[in-house]
């Protein structure tokens, strides 16, 4: 795993930036495909090196995902597609949390069935405390109860409505 | 190899090893949602594995990275804690096994982020949500098995006396340890020991299971003295690497 330092690099012009969100913002989480890559948070910065290079920071969400070098190769993918020259370097520092995902991340993955994220994360010990509340995402019914602490993914929990009966997936806050 | 390389390489190894033996479990779990969950913590723990062989490899500066690190060491040359190389048993006995882990590991890097090695405190960073989440799943079970039926009590309170001597080596510190400790890039084992205990007797208390009482043994993995377990798991786990070296997917 590569930790390349930011080479001198800059901010890019406000027009590249904007075309850089606009590709990034079609670049879909590879479980998820209803979120973006900017959606989930994990892009934590976009530079121009010297060269022209875009400098693009990615945030792992979990140390074991499986989908993070999916995720950083389709970055770079589309980037180039579109006639980047890209580097993708990997950030680990300060670490990747639920609370990045962004309100329009957080409607989407309740729209697709998956509970967003219950509360902000404080420290790692909130963990270890009684669970939040979990609104059920298809009848937003409170009286929810956790199946497992694991999901189909490392970032989900599974649960169950006990008013309409339905399991459905929960993003972990962490 | 420095005090400094090899107090990496023994966190990275403790995580490593103990993420093959819970990919023990894949297909054989109890039930679909444990198969996910022992899984699932295997997979953090092997990614953070990987983190800190390849930082281990840079530590060391002889151009190894972290496949040549997994793949192309022997069995004295791993350096895990005795603990993690247990084997699996049954579902109790390595909910056990992961409890008395996890509480350590949380105490752990929560010390870690402190670390003067700055590459040290970011992976600590990024393990301790993931750590705390590991504990409450497996805390929540042994609460569930010790304070289930007889059968379940009996058996994780047998797993717990024969895990627990594995425990002693948690916490006693030698020479890579106090060199690390001096230089500030982890914290003094023994420094762990109160927080642990504290956490491990109030899990203990609320799964009705009786700690058992302190036994002078020691075991020395993170020294490269491993018992007859570990060799069978890492010749499983290379195999392929050493049939086919370099191979890639």
């Amino acid at each position: 795993m590569a930790i390349a330092p930011a080479a001198v690099a800059a901010a890019p012009p406000a027009d590249v930036l904007e075309r850089l969100r606009a590709l990034l913002s079609q670049v879909a989480d590879p479980e998820i495909p209803v979120i973006s890559v900017l959606d989930l948070g994990v892009v934590r910065h976009l530079l121009q090196r010297a060269d022209g290079t875009i400098e693009i920071g990615v945030a792992p969400t979990y140390s074991g995902c499986p989908a993070t070098p999916a995720i950083k190769a389709d970055i770079v993918r589309a980037l180039e597609r579109a006639g980047f020259r890209v580097a993708a370097v990997d950030v680990l520092s300060p670490p990747w949390t639920s609370d990045w995902i962004s309100a329009e991340g957080r409607r989407k993955l309740a729209q697709y069935g998956i509970a967003p994220p219950a509360e902000a994360v404080g420290s790692p010990r909130r963990l270890l405390q009684p669970d939040p509340v979990v609104t059920c995402p298809r009848c937003h019914s409170q009286q929810t109860a956790k199946q497992s602490e694991f999901g189909s993914t490392p970032c989900k929990a599974l649960y169950r409505c006990e008013a309409c009966l339905e399991p459905f997936d929960y993003f972990k806050c962490i | 190899m420095t005090p400094h390389c090899r107090y990496v390489l023994r966190l990275a190894d403790t995580n490593l090893v103990l993420a093959q033996r819970l990919g023990e479990w894949v297909g054989h779990a109890p039930a679909l949602e444990e198969d996910l969950g022992l899984a699932n913590v295997a997979l953090d723990l092997l990614g953070q594995a990987r983190m800190l062989l390849t930082h281990a490899g840079e530590i060391e500066g002889r151009g190894r990275g972290e496949d040549d690190l997994a793949y192309q060491r022997e069995e004295s040359e791993y350096l895990n804690l005795t603990l993690v190389e247990q084997p699996n048993g049954d579902f109790g006995r390595t909910i056990v096994r992961q409890f008395l882990f996890d509480a350590w590991q949380v105490a752990l890097v929560e010390a870690l982020q402190q670390s003067k090695d700055g590459k040290l405190a970011a992976i600590a960073a990024k393990s301790a949500k993931e750590s705390a989440y590991h504990l409450r799943y497996s805390r929540g079970w042994l609460i569930r098995l010790g304070d289930g039926t007889p059968e379940s009590h009996e058996r994780v309170q047998q797993a717990l006396e024969r895990l627990w001597p594995f425990t002693n080596e948690l916490f006693d510190g030698d020479d890579v340890d106090r060199a690390a400790a001096e230089a500030g890039v982890g914290p003094a084992p023994e420094s762990l020991r109160d927080a642990w205990t504290q956490r491990v007797d109030e899990v203990l208390a609320e799964a009705t299971l009786a700690r058992p009482p302190p036994v002078p043994f020691g075991w020395y993995g993170k020294q490269g003295r491993h018992g007859e377990h570990l060799g069978y798991l890492l010749a499983e786990m290379q195999s392929l690497h050493r049939a086919h070296p370099g191979v890639s997917w």
